[in-house]
Formats: structure tokens, sequence, C-alpha cells
């Protein structure tokens, strides 16, 4: 079987299902007793088992498959977790995680069999042994006769095979093997109580059928006359709307035999095959689920749409003859007190990034070929009213098209952030400091190639809080605070803009070592020392090869750290702030704009040239007489409404002639860069118009306040003014 | 120029010659992505001397530089001869060469040209004299003239 055209989408489910692992694992840790994430876990690592299996990666595969017995003992209560059993586990995932980044490299899950963490998978197991001798539901195991994945081609179908040959060894007790709602349970009822004989029925449809719910229906139709159908998995109304792999399964009431039914079921075309099992109804549901399983129905439904991928949909019956159990079961019994989380997957299509890119290109060619069309109807003279009409019409329908494309690049900051309490949880575990990730706004969204970018940066910054922002319990415990340190990572939009903040509440940064070390280190002066303010020195923080760190350790320290991190964010045109109060904690506070490519724009001249400068950060526009400008150290400044701001004479900046005369008043806009103001003196307005901006290349980009260029309607060239440059 | 254009020889080089004052200079044919006619510049603020601005070019902005400014002659006036030659390169963004005119295409086979050595460059960028009968061309080595920023 050629799997290679499955190989995305299993690495892309593959992480997700790492991703949810690590996840379920730490509230695991948090929370040893909880059966739904133990169950959650469960069939993560048997879906990915599957997956594994089905493309062909052993190793890959016995890892999971030793991962899923030790999840599989706990599960069924012979095993009881504890902390050295989730450290070898997160080593396992972080070995699978090597898998899939070597597949992802390769194609090829590479050599490495990960023997040492087998081996302690298995020594959890055998530990469990000796404590528990002679449980009782020590089943003949493994009768996994049949054959894997039978008809389907798809990975999903597989991992549930695997799973419910998997739990044919260890299961308890004998259960249902679908999911009866209270009426359908009746319905069993009343048919045994007629001395009806029950049959399950399994049946699978050809992997090639392309209308699988109407093979669905015929099927249906063809066994009407033989019996009565009781139940069905999936739901009648899910196989009507072809909400099933390849298989689903029938349970039936008939006064005949089960031959008939199945010859007529593959009478239908396109059905692969129909398997036959005698059903016994005592056994459809185990006395101590009762009462869950009236919630638990009510809650399949919903739990089965939404989480197509977690839960897959039920598999091929193994032609053994006992009714498989727990498999279809499992989710159901999960109640519903997981707190409303989003479903796990949406109703999505999953696109090739660069055909975003390219549609998004296109749009930016689109804005270009309408600005050139309102500035040909500008200069043609404002005569004819329709055609203005068109235009406007034409510009709203550009905009939404931008705005639409954008919003289909954006995506949540969680999947960056969700690898981050895992993170913080090995660190503290590294430097022996109990620390306590909190996270909000992980549905925040930034385009998708920003998101890309700021794992790293954040990564830093929540290292740094570790490492350096939170003090060793002793100290902690001394200074009154709590012992377990505190790290947020808060993310909100703010206009245009998202921020990111890192918080902690550590030690803070000591301004006066941060200034004993850059004088020390012959990065500002002793003079110069004595007149910045502690934000400025903060600030000295993020200049190359500085770190005040007392012991370097391997988690942070070594003075790359702050610098990347400001450049990184920098050349995604964000920028990073730093606000600490020592004793109390820092803030990092990273601030992005939501989309990379088109923004709003002022259109300014200086001198005979035009530049557009970014309008989410302008604040307001003044008219300022000359008169109003006054000097403080040597610098220009004006009193505006209360706040002094100082000016920018942009002429200067740019090295061009300014065409006004200096009696004349000056057109100042303000714009705004966190707290800061500044003034910058402009020539002439031209307006706001939406820019799509053009890199220069890394040829000509040594000018620090120039983030760009962007071509306007007359094809002339505009270059972009970073104002947050100049502040 | 056209017959010279088909042949390419296993030992040829093709290259366009191209005019700055009185001298005649080399690129090879295979860097040039394209030829264009002098058009706006837009000055960019703040960077070395030799770069003329950014060109709009059928929507990309490319940054064009001054050959002769970068070769140390005096600057450009451009004429209506004047020539933006556009460079592109493996994995760098093409980029713009100002010159005053360009001349034609020519084959040079590996027995015309007179390598330059390494050490003995004078203003750096020109590898190699070809010799021709029309006179001397200077080989420019491109790739070290864009290094050279």
């Amino acid at each position: 079987m050629d799997v290679s055209q499955y190989l995305d989408i299993f690495l892309d489910e593959s992480r997700e299902h790492l991703q949810s692992l690590n996840n379920n694992m730490l509230e695991l840790e948090q929370d040893s007793e909880n059966m739904d994430t133990i169950n959650e876990i469960f069939r993560s690592a048997h879906t990915l088992k599957g997956m594994a299996g089905t493309m062909g990666f052993k190793r890959m595969q016995t890892l999971t498959h030793d991962m899923e017995n030790v999840f599989s003992e706990v599960r069924d209560g012979n095993l009881k977790v504890n902390s050295d059993m989730i450290d070898v586990l997160f080593q396992c995932l972080d070995a699978l995680e090597g898998y899939v980044t070597i597949i992802q490299e390769t194609s090829d899950e590479g050599d490495n069999d990960n023997q040492p963490i087998i081996n302690a998978l298995n020594s959890c197991l055998t530990g469990k042994k000796a404590e528990a001798a002679a449980p009782a539901e020590e089943k003949p195991a493994k009768k996994s006769g049949g054959k894997k994945g039978t008809k389907s081609k798809a990975a999903k179908a597989d991992a549930k095979t695997d799973e419910e040959k998997k739990e044919e060894a260890p299961a308890p007790a004998p259960a249902v093997s679908m999911k009866l709602s209270e009426e359908e349970q009746k319905a069993v009822e009343d048919a045994m109580m007629a001395n009806r004989k029950l049959f399950h029925i399994t049946v699978t449809v050809q992997d090639t059928c392309l209308l699988k719910a109407a093979r669905a229906f015929l099927v249906f139709k063809a066994i009407e006359d033989h019996g009565e159908v009781l139940a069905t998995n999936p739901s009648t109304q899910d196989i009507e709307d072809e909400k099933f792999d390849f298989v689903f399964q029938i349970l039936i009431a008939t006064d005949g035999e089960i031959q008939p039914i199945l010859d007529a079921i593959k009478t239908v075309s396109e059905i692969g095959d129909a398997v036959g099992v005698p059903f016994s109804g005592e056994s459809a549901v185990s006395a101590e689920e009762q009462p869950e399983e009236e919630k638990a129905a009510a809650d399949t439904e919903e739990k089965e749409t939404k989480e197509e991928k977690a839960e897959t949909l039920p598999a091929p019956k193994e032609k053994a003859a006992t009714p498989a159990p727990a498999a279809a079961q499992t989710p159901a019994a999960a109640p519903a007190k997981k707190p409303a989380g989003k479903p796990a997957v949406n109703r999505t299509v999953r696109v090739d990034i660069e055909k975003l890119d390219s549609l998004m290109n296109l749009v930016s060619e689109l804005i270009i070929a309408k600005n050139s069309l309102v500035s040909s109807a500008t200069s043609l003279g404002n005569n004819s009213n329709q055609l203005n009409d068109h235009i406007e019409y034409l510009e709203s329908v550009t905009t939404n098209l931008h705005e639409s494309v954008m919003k289909v690049r954006m995506v949540p900051i969680e999947s960056v952030v969700t690898k981050f309490p895992r993170m913080i949880r090995d660190l503290s575990k590294k430097l022996n400091k109990p620390i306590e990730l909190y996270m909000t706004g992980e549905d925040t969204e930034l385009d998708r190639t920003v998101v890309d970018e700021i794992g790293d940066p954040l990564m830093h910054l929540l290292r740094n809080s570790a490492d350096h922002g939170i003090e060793e319990p002793e100290i902690r415990a001394q200074r009154g605070k709590p012992e377990v340190g505190s790290i947020y990572l808060d993310a909100y939009q703010d206009g245009n803009n998202v921020v990111i903040e890192v918080k902690d509440d550590g030690n803070g940064i000591d301004v006066e070592a941060v200034k004993r070390k850059a004088v020390e280190r012959g990065v500002i002066t002793e003079d110069q020392a004595a007149v910045m303010d502690d934000n400025d020195i903060i600030r000295l923080l993020f200049l190359p090869s500085f770190s005040t760190a007392k012991k370097v350790t391997d988690v942070s320290g070594r003075g790359v750290g702050l610098d990347v991190v400001k450049s990184k964010i920098e050349s995604l045109s964000g920028e990073v702030d730093v606000k600490s109060k020592l004793g109390e904690g820092s803030t990092f506070s990273i601030r992005l704009p939501l989309t990379l490519a088109i923004i709003q724009a002022l259109m300014v001249v200086v001198g005979d040239e035009k530049y557009a400068i970014a309008l989410g950060g302008i604040q307001t526009i003044e008219d300022i007489s000359p008169s109003d400008i006054k000097t403080v150290q040597g610098s220009e400044v004006i009193n505006l409404r209360g706040s002094v701001i100082p000016l920018v004479r942009l002429d200067k900046v740019v090295g061009v002639e300014s065409k006004r005369s200096p009696e004349d008043n000056m057109v100042v806009v303000i714009a705004k860069k966190g707290d800061k103001l500044a003034g910058f003196i402009v020539d002439e307005l031209i307006g706001q118009q939406e820019i799509v901006i053009k890199s220069m290349g890394k040829y000509i980009n040594k000018c620090k306040f120039i983030s760009g260029a962007t071509i306007l309607g007359d094809g002339e060239i505009a270059l972009i003014i970073d104002a947050n440059a100049l502040m | 120029m056209d017959n010279q254009l088909s042949t390419t020889l296993n030992d040829t080089t093709q290259y366009i010659v191209i005019n700055l004052g009185t001298e005649q200079y080399g690129i090879d044919i295979k860097y040039i992505d394209n030829i264009v006619r002098m058009q706006q510049i837009t000055r960019v603020p703040q960077v070395s001397p030799y770069w003329k601005g950014v060109i709009n070019l059928r929507g990309e902005v490319i940054p064009v530089m001054s050959l002769r400014i970068k070769m140390g002659m005096e600057s450009d006036e451009a004429t209506k001869n004047t020539r933006i030659i556009i460079i592109k390169m493996d994995q760098h963004e093409p980029i713009g060469v100002m010159v005053d005119s360009v001349k034609e295409v020519v084959t040079l086979s590996t027995s015309e040209i007179e390598r330059v050595p390494q050490d003995s460059r004078e203003n750096g960028y020109v590898c190699g004299i070809g010799k021709q009968e029309q006179g001397l061309i200077s080989l420019l080595d491109i790739e070290l003239v864009l290094q050279d920023m």
C-alpha cells in the first residue's frame, strides 16, 4: 500500500496527538486519578500507534505500543500513576516527537530504537505485576488473530482496529460493543423478551466506494425484509450524512438466521464484507455504568461529531467470536464534565500555506491595481460620479477581500504556546524550583507567518523568567512569597496589534547590577549611566551579549537570548519592552502587528519625496506654529495639551530640503510607542491609503527607520517610515 | 549581435558588454535577468552612496546601484542610453546595476580571456580581460561586486 500521499496528514495528526498527550499528561500529573484524562491519553496513544503502524513506522509503533500498555494498565486500575512513571512517559513523548521530526525530514523513522525508554516502560509494567500479584483479569491475552486494517486505507480505521485488538486482552468484563441509547436499549430488551435473535453485523464498504451513504441505504433496504434494525453505529443520521469511514455496524433483531441477512447485504454492490455475530443482550450495559449511560449517551453524539479525529469512527470488528469490548464504549463512558472545552477539531480544510501566500500576493496585486485605478480616476477629474461610485465599490470589495484572506491566514497562538506548560514543568524539575505557568488568551490570533516565528522568542522569555526571574524557594520563603513561583503568559489583541506578555513574580531586574555591568563592559560610560532612567537601563539587557546571571546554567545565561528575542520580534515588525520592579517581578511584553503584508498608512510628503507612515502608531495630526517649539537639553519639543513631546524633523532624517518656509505652521504627526509620544514634522499630508508592504531586499535595508517600500497607484515607489525606530 | 548569440560552444562564455565612461566591461550573461531603460528611481536615505535607490520592476521593488560609483568613478548622469541591468543570482534577490550604456553581447572562448590572478587585481572586481578585435573588455566578477556590500 502506498502511503506516501498520507505522510503530510500523518505528520500533522501525529503532532496533534503528541500535543494532546503532552497536555493530558500534565493534567494527569496533577490529578493522577482522573479517568477522563487517562482515557483521553489512551485514545491518543492508541490512534498514534495505529497511524504509525499503517505508515509502516515500526519503531515508532513499538514505542507507542509499549507506552499504550502502560496506559492500559493504568486505565484498568492495575497500575498507579507516579512521578517516575510520568517522567518516563514524557521521555517517551519526546522520543516520539523525535521520530516525527526525523520522518518529516527524511520520510523515514531513522534507526533509533529508543530501547532504554522501552525498557523503562516495561519496568513500569513489571513493577505493577509484582505488587498486584494475582489479578483476576489475567485473560488469555493476544487474541489478535484478525489481520489489522482489513480494508480501509485510512489510518484512522486502522487505529481503531488496533484498539480493539489491543483491548481484547486485558478487558476485565464483557461490555457493549455498541453505544445504545435508552430507546435502543429498550428495543433490545423487547426483542429479547419476544425471543427474537439478535445479531451484530459489521458491514465494510469498499474503499473505492464514492456514495457510501447510498450504499448504506441499500444495505438497510436489503435487510428490512429479514428483521428489524434496533441500532446502528454510528447513528443512522450519521450514516445518512456519510459520517463514517468505510465501516458501520448494525444491531438487528430477526426471527430467522443470520446467513440470509448477510447474503442480502452482500448483494448490494460495492459492499466489501459483512460479518455477523450473535449479540447477547445481557452484557449490553454493565451494572455500574448504568447511571452514567444516560448522560454519556446524550453526550456521545455531540462528541462523536466534534471529535471525529480523536475518536475516529468505528472500525471493522474482528472475526473473533467474542464481542470486542470497551472500544466504542470508552468515549461514551467519559462523562461530560470536561470543562466546556473547545472541540478537538473544527470543520476545517487543511490548506498548504504556500497556496495562501500566493492568494495573499494576488490580493496585494489587486490592491495595487485598485490604487492605480483610483489615481487615474482622480487625474481624470471629478466629472463622472458613476465612475467614482464604481471605484468606491471596488475599494470596499478589495478591502473586505483582503480582510478575509488575512483572517484565513490567522491562526491562534495556541499552536505555539501549548508546548510551554510542559517546558516549564521540565525546567521546574531541572532548576529545582517549583514553578507554575498560567496562560490566558491562547485563542488570540495572529498571521500564520508570525505565529511560526514567535515560538522561539517566547521560549527565551519564559526560560529567562524561570531561570533568572523566579528565586530559589528558600529566598522566596524569606521574602514572604509563596514558594511556588508563578509565570504568566497572557496574550490579547489591542487594536491592530497583538500583545503577548510574559510576567513573573520573581526577583525582578536589578537595575543597579545592570548598570554596573554595562559600565564594566564599556557599553555605557559612568556619565551616561548617571543620566539614564531605570527603563533605559533595563533596555540595555536587549543589547547583544549582555547577561547578568550570576550563574550560567544550561537553561539560559549565556548572554544570547534577549538580543535574539529583540531582533526576531523586530524582524516581524514588532517591538518588545520590559517593565520590572526589583523584588516583585518583571513583565516582558511583545507587541506584534496583526498582519505583515498590507497595512493602512498615512501618506506624507517630505521635500519632494513621498513616504508612508503606518497608521497604527499614529495618535493625532497637529498644526503647530513654529513659535510653539521649545528647546529642552538641545532637542526640540512641543507642549501639547499638557504633555511634552519631542519633535523629529523628517526632512533632516531622510536628508532632503523641506519645501516649507520656516515661518509657516508645521504639520506634525504625533505617533505613539508604548507610553512614549513623538511628533514628526512633515511638509504635507496626502491622506490615508491601504498599502502593500514590499521588502527592499537585504542589500539596501541598512537604513533602520525604513521598514519597507510600497508601490503607489501611479507605479511610483514610496518608502515606509518606521516611526518606532525614530522614537 | 544576433549571430553571436546563437552559438555557445563548450568552452566559450557569453558576456554583455557595457560602457562605463570610456571603458568597456563585460558581465557574464548567465547572471543577467533583464535589461531595462532608465526609469524613476526612488532614493533611499542613509545608505552607501553607490545605492541609487529602488525601482518598481513590474511590481517588485528592486534596489539599484551605480556601477560607476561602486568602481570609484564619478557619478552617473542619466542619458537616453543609460540602462539598468537586472542581475539575478541563485539564492540572491534581484538587484539592478546602472550603467552608461549596453553595447552588445560577445562570445569569448577561453583562449581569448586572460585571467587576472586574484592577488594582482587592482580595483577588485575585474577577474579577467577579454581580447577582441574591437578592443579589450574588462570582465567583471559580479559575484564579488555583490558580496562586497
